[in-house]
């Protein structure tokens, strides 16, 4: 009868815990901004600038401080990224962890993206609009195969689970350590008995995103179709890759003051 | 796809299971599902999370993949018929059983570090599953690099078509079980998920027990 009481009295005190976290500011962000306008400029000088071919991958270090613009060229395209932390690379992206501590699977201006530490990896700072994908991930042989047939292997085409082993080998990093991604440009939309669907595809030269590292980085970009994209072909645009200075975070900056989670996932970054 | 009228529920007498494990509240476990044998779990008390994560036995770097599992299956939730997939595009073992109908597979496990985001700095120590998993993953040589988001089975994430994201109130009963047949020979390792910073587990740890049956080919 004690014990039970017990038992009783920890739900109860867990349970009003709970209850007074939610009532105490909960997980309803700011209004997140309106989309950046295409042709946003980059302050002045870049440090790098590098055109991802359709179908190809990309790594590149990035300094905490620095932004990654990534940017569609020519045609619609999809870009998937993992990163990690430069001086420990067992801590790495965290893509579930990213959609449950915000409480949300649409990443947009304002979001950042989480590694399996509780800590800020990267900011979603700029955003012309287009919707992202953290639930299906990228391509694999298997899924060409099942998209596009034959010509899958007749005519070598690429996927972005054999993109991310090579570049991930090249930054001396093997199988193990490569994350499930997070696909920019992917509109991957679910219903309510969760059932998974192309929507709205807004995409165009021009739209881009910028990602501040809020911590030095390692990142891996795939540039290949999603494998829920319907086009019949394979076919990728170019995407440019520009890594620059981002601006100074003010104290009221968009990506540290969203949420109250995402506000402790920047302290975490301080302990 | 209502995967149900695929798959004719193998009803395994519970008398008929050739290995059964008992796992307290909060705690890890792990052991082999060797190819046709099937391992139920079941959620004693209801409203328990049951956070699960495989590993092709011979090779341990092929493993549960979250994203191929949803992709392959066109949909967001696990449940009869789902075909779990690894990071190799390998059928590593298909969900035969499901009293409950609905578990998720795109919120991970919870950890210490995510927890103080999540919930607050007061929340740091407090006992998660990522914690069980490294300590049970250690056994066989594996690191928390080896750690990949799971399965949770037994809690009810809803993805909204807009997108939001809830964890919500637990809507398995006392004694319901999910089955899965193993395709491959497979480690399981299991965190019975000690959250109490939210409803996934009714904020009360309970036990779970774990049932091993021999394939139908002996």
């Amino acid at each position: 009868m004690t014990a039970d009481t017990t038992t009783l009295d920890r739900i109860a005190a867990n349970k009003r815990r709970y209850e007074e976290l939610k009532a105490a500011g909960g997980h309803a962000p700011a209004v997140l901004p309106a989309p950046t306008a295409r042709g946003l400029p980059l302050p002045p000088g870049p440090l790098t600038r590098e055109t991802i071919p359709p179908g190809w991958y990309f790594t590149t270090r990035l300094k905490a401080g620095e932004a990654l613009r990534i940017a569609l060229m020519d045609a619609p395209a999809a870009v998937a990224l993992v990163c990690w932390n430069a001086h420990e690379t067992s801590e790495r992206l965290n893509y579930a962890d990213t959609l449950k501590i915000q409480w949300t699977a649409r990443l947009q201006k304002g979001r950042v993206l989480f590694s399996d530490m509780g800590r800020v990896m990267l900011s979603l700072v700029e955003d012309t609009g287009c919707a992202h994908d953290a639930l299906v991930g990228g391509s694999t042989a298997a899924s060409n195969r099942a998209r596009y047939g034959a010509k899958a292997d007749s005519e070598r085409l690429r996927n972005t689970r054999d993109n991310f082993i090579l570049a991930a080998g090249k930054l001396g990093l093997a199988r193990c350590d490569i994350p499930p991604c997070m696909t920019f440009f992917a509109p991957v939309n679910t219903d309510a008995d969760g059932r998974l669907a192309w929507g709205a595809d807004t995409r165009q030269a021009g739209d881009f995103v910028d990602l501040r590292a809020e911590m030095d980085l390692l990142v891996a970009l795939s540039n290949c179709p999603h494998p829920l994209d319907p086009r019949p072909d394979h076919a990728a645009g170019s995407v440019e890759a520009i890594r620059f200075q981002a601006p100074p975070a003010a104290f009221d900056d968009l990506c540290r003051t969203a949420t109250p989670e995402a506000a402790r996932g920047f302290e975490n970054l301080a302990r | 796809m209502n995967a149900k009228s695929f798959f004719a529920a193998p009803v395994h007498d519970p008398k008929s299971a050739i290995a059964t494990h008992h796992v307290p509240p909060q705690a890890p476990w792990s052991g082999l599902v060797r190819r046709g044998q099937s391992i139920r779990i079941i959620d004693l008390e209801g409203q328990q999370a049951v956070d699960t994560l495989f590993y092709k036995a011979g090779d341990l770097a092929e493993r549960y993949s979250a994203q191929d599992t949803v992709r392959v299956q066109g949909a967001a939730y696990v449940t009869t018929g789902t075909r779990l997939i690894s990071n190799e595009g390998h059928l590593m073992g298909v969900v035969t059983a499901d009293t409950c109908g609905r578990h998720d597979t795109s919120a991970g496990a919870c950890s210490c570090e995510s927890n103080t985001a999540r919930f607050g700095q007061h929340t740091r120590y407090l006992h998660a599953c990522r914690e069980n998993f490294v300590y049970e993953v250690s056994k066989y040589g594996l690191t928390k690099r080896d750690i990949v988001p799971n399965i949770n089975f037994f809690m009810n994430v809803p993805i909204s078509p807009n997108g939001e994201l809830a964890i919500v109130d637990g809507v398995s009963k006392p004694g319901d079980y999910v089955e899965i047949r193993a395709e491959m020979d497979l480690l399981c390792v299991i965190s019975n998920c000690p959250q109490i910073n939210n409803p996934c587990n009714g904020f009360n740890p309970t036990p779970i027990a774990i049932l091993i049956f021999a394939g139908d080919e002996g």
